[in-house]
């Protein structure tokens, strides 16, 4: 038997652990998923599987034979293949089907590209995986479906024995996931191991054989797919946290904010319906990849849209985000470096541009006046930085973040998006953001909270909305939030209900 | 590996002292260098330091400078225009024309080819902000389209004064005094382009520092998509820029006319990557490490007085692109590990 065995491998970045101890051995011809929420540590194990990087102590075996890689090549050597969430990164998106196939052949075989054969070879590979695509079309071309058939192509050709599939289906329509599958049972039957991520439970339920569960870095648990129920599953990757859910008392809302109706967000091509009232804080939660950025964005009048905003009941129709913002919303969003500040300007200048109009007359900025403003925000928000014309870059990712909202906080806005806000930042600076966002909805603003971490919307929400695949599923009022429901609706267990 | 260890033995003194060393040469190098050619020149030639020679100096770069002005405004917003050299050629031809073949006023021989400017200014957005073609490709076609147009309509030839018409007359018109005024008055015994280049350098600094309309300019600059989330109508001041860039080269072209006193057809293309090499150079001045007018106009003059020097030094014209492309590089080479350093 060759079986793949990881023993005892632990792996730390800094002084933050991320792997301790894991035990997993996977088998040939056998569907083994990896279950866990955002850190739980699957990323890091499938690194270390693939030789992209080294653990710090144990080891990895095929049958008794202990393995040391250094490089992902020795990893494809002993025949450990990947298919990497981001599949654009692994291919050449100006070269054709055929030649992206058959890319090891131009490293190994001769000087000559003889096309025939590669393009029969290609060929070949898509039959086996019962892929039907054009080897003559340009990769770029393809949709992600076909690229990731073209990596498994790829993969089998190189005499893959356990493939890795990381996320595989979060990108796929459900027919595809279903062709997927196929290929997957076909690999299956050839003896080949499936190391299967993916958050979507009854997917696992549908392909897996058995299931590791890994919560903290630790793998909490191996069953048999039929001998555990999606509930328990759930119950293992969150552990005991539960107790987060803090009393307080349930507060009056006030009239609608924002009401949005039939609102289609192009991205997701999903189309949604949500409302958010004064001083209410609406959480949205969903995995990663559920379509949250792709809303908040549209909702911003940044990507493209359909559909009207009421805001205090006046019906709005944004062009552009300056347009969202004159009517009163406020995007905090995901990607803070790229979008939310300049990390090459001082923070006066990030702080003063949304209300850059106001602090000038004539077209005269009032330098005073924008010094001032940067005083008091960064008093009120504690951010620490040597000096107000100190650009951004060097902060550390918390206080760049309190200068991503506190831009806002001048511009009057109604209604305040955040995009997965405490993304990056440490403890002490989470706090500081949710005691802002709890200080906004006192003064009668409305949030529109985006995250993963479901945890912090129990404490801090009003009312949680699940999304998944850029639909809302389900909704829950204060007091009635249960981490298991939501983490069940948000992984798809709503759906499986359904179907089952 | 030798010289791994020998970085690691030094002293934290030294490093900082090398630092502090590193800082000074980041701010202030590249006017230490304008010291030092300054310098270099008065011991080899003793004209070089004269008021005339500087006036001089300042009026061959005056064209380059407003030039240069519209180059770093384009660079601002994160763009670049390739288009100014021709545009600059187009103003003159136009200008002349104007006055020799249409017998016009000197505010009409203005006026037209500010027009024709502002034109190319909206073309060259339109292909950039609107059609998105990246910039240097979309300036690249603007580049020759203007310079065929250019040379169409003066069929190849020069325009000047009293030149023989198509029909076997003379032309109409001439270059009129208060037009050459332009480019070769004197008030108070300082040449009028300087007087008009320093005026827009001075106008185009407060603009870009202490107005809003300069500050979204380096924020679009800066990060197009965080400046748009902010609320930034970034296409908007992208537009501006490109209109800026076309209306500085005609200037330009307007003086060049003025000073030469006649149209000379392609006389605006050796501008382009003097104006470029200025702008690029400016942003090692003072330490900016970005497009600034006040670096732009001593990165002209740096270039000016290397040219002045070099040509009383007898070294010959074809020689001195050379020189011009030495300091470029130098000037890249600064800013490059300047960021690094960061």
């Amino acid at each position: 038997m060759n079986t793949l065995t990881v023993k005892h491998l632990s792996k730390s970045f800094g002084l933050h652990p991320v792997l301790r101890d894991i035990t997993i051995s996977f088998h040939p011809g056998e569907v083994h998923a990896l279950l866990g929420v955002n850190g739980a540590g699957k990323s890091t194990l499938v690194k270390i599987l693939s030789g992209d990087i080294q653990p710090d102590h144990g080891e990895i075996q095929i049958g008794e034979r202990s393995l040391r890689f250094s490089s992902p090549i020795d990893a494809k050597h002993e025949g450990i293949d990947i298919v990497v969430q981001e599949v654009d990164t692994a291919l050449v998106p100006e070269l054709s089907v055929a030649e992206n196939l058959t890319i090891h052949e131009l490293l190994r075989g001769s000087q000559w590209i003889r096309w025939k054969e590669r393009k029969k070879l290609a060929r070949q590979l898509l039959q086996e995986v019962g892929a039907d695509i054009d080897i003559d079309k340009q990769v770029r071309d393809c949709t992600l479906a076909e690229k990731q058939m073209i990596l498994i192509a790829r993969a089998i050709n190189s005499q893959v024995k356990y493939l890795i599939l990381d996320e595989p289906t979060a990108p796929l329509s459900e027919v595809e996931t279903s062709k997927l599958f196929a290929v997957i049972r076909k690999l299956q039957e050839n003896g080949i191991g499936i190391i299967f991520i993916s958050h979507r439970l009854p997917e696992i339920q549908t392909i897996a054989d058995r299931v590791t569960i890994l919560r903290n870095g630790e793998a909490v648990c191996t069953k048999k797919i039929h001998e555990i129920t999606p509930d328990e599953m759930i119950r293992h990757m969150l552990g005991k946290q539960l107790a987060s859910n803090l009393p307080r008392k349930s507060k009056e809302m006030g009239p609608p904010l924002l009401e949005v109706n039939q609102f289609y967000v192009a991205k997701t091509g999903k189309t949604l319906s949500l409302s958010v009232h004064e001083g209410e804080i609406v959480g949205i939660a969903g995995l990663v990849g559920a379509g949250k950025t792709e809303t908040a964005r549209a909702l911003f009048a940044a990507d493209e849209h359909h559909g009207t905003i009421s805001l205090k009941g006046k019906k709005h129709s944004f062009k552009n985000p300056h347009q969202a913002i004159q009517a009163g919303l406020a995007l905090v969003p995901e990607e803070r470096r790229k979008e939310g500040i300049l990390v090459d300007f001082p923070l006066a200048e990030n702080l003063s541009l949304p209300i850059l109009e106001k602090l000038s007359s004539w077209g005269w900025i009032k330098r005073q006046k924008e010094k001032t403003l940067a005083e008091r925000l960064v008093k009120q928000l504690g951010i620490k930085i040597p000096s107000l014309s100190h650009p951004l870059r060097y902060l550390s990712g918390g206080n760049q973040q309190k200068a991503s909202i506190g831009k806002w906080l001048e511009t009057q806005a109604d209604v305040f998006i955040f995009d997965e806000p405490t993304k990056g930042i440490d403890i002490g600076a989470k706090e500081d953001v949710f005691q802002l966002i709890r200080s906004l909805a006192e003064q009668g603003k409305g949030i529109l909270y985006l995250t993963s971490e479901v945890s912090e919307l129990l404490s801090l929400a009003d009312r949680i909305l699940v999304m998944y695949n850029g639909e809302i599923i389900s909704t829950y009022h204060y007091p009635e939030f249960s981490l298991e429901k939501i983490m069940s609706d948000a992984t798809g267990g709503h759906h499986a209900t359904g179907t089952e | 590996m030798q010289q791994v260890l020998n970085e690691t033995k030094s002293t934290p003194t030294t490093r900082r002292g090398k630092q502090a060393i590193l800082s000074f040469l980041f701010k202030h190098g590249t006017l230490l260098v304008i010291a030092l050619t300054i310098i270099v020149f008065s011991l080899l030639n003793e004209k070089f330091l004269t008021y005339a020679n500087f006036t001089d100096i300042l009026r061959s770069i005056s064209i380059i400078t407003l030039l240069a002005i519209g180059v770093t405004i384009s660079l601002i917003v994160g763009g670049f225009d390739l288009s100014v050299g021709s545009i600059a050629s187009v103003a003159t031809i136009a200008s002349a024309a104007a006055l020799v073949w249409y017998r016009q006023e000197t505010i009409v021989a203005i006026i037209i080819p500010l027009l024709i400017g502002l034109l190319i200014g909206l073309f060259n957005s339109l292909l950039v902000v609107k059609i998105r073609i990246p910039d240097l490709l979309g300036t690249l076609a603007v580049m020759y389209i203007v310079n065929g147009i250019h040379l169409t309509f003066t069929k190849g030839y020069s325009i000047y004064n009293n030149m023989p018409m198509e029909n076997g007359q003379i032309a109409p018109g001439q270059f009129l005094p208060s037009f050459l005024f332009i480019g070769q008055g004197e008030i108070f015994s300082v040449p009028f382009p300087v007087i008009l280049m320093l005026t827009f350098v001075i106008l185009t600094h407060i603009l870009l520092n202490y107005t809003r309309f300069g500050r979204l300019l380096y924020i679009t600059g800066g990060n197009e998509e965080a400046a748009r989330l902010s609320g930034v109508p970034v296409q908007r001041y992208k537009t501006y820029a490109y209109i800026l860039s076309a209306l500085f080269a005609t200037l330009a072209g307007i003086v060049l006319a003025a000073r030469i006193g006649t149209g000379q057809v392609s006389a605006g293309a050796p501008l382009l990557m003097d104006g470029v090499a200025a702008s690029f150079i400016g942003y090692s001045v003072f330490g900016a490490g970005k497009p600034n007018v006040i670096g732009t106009f001593f990165g002209a003059v740096l270039i000016g007085i290397l040219l002045n020097g070099l040509t009383m030094l007898n070294v010959p014209y074809y020689a001195q692109d050379i020189i011009k492309g030495s300091i470029l590089i130098c000037a890249l080479a600064f800013m490059y590990v300047q960021k690094r350093n960061r």
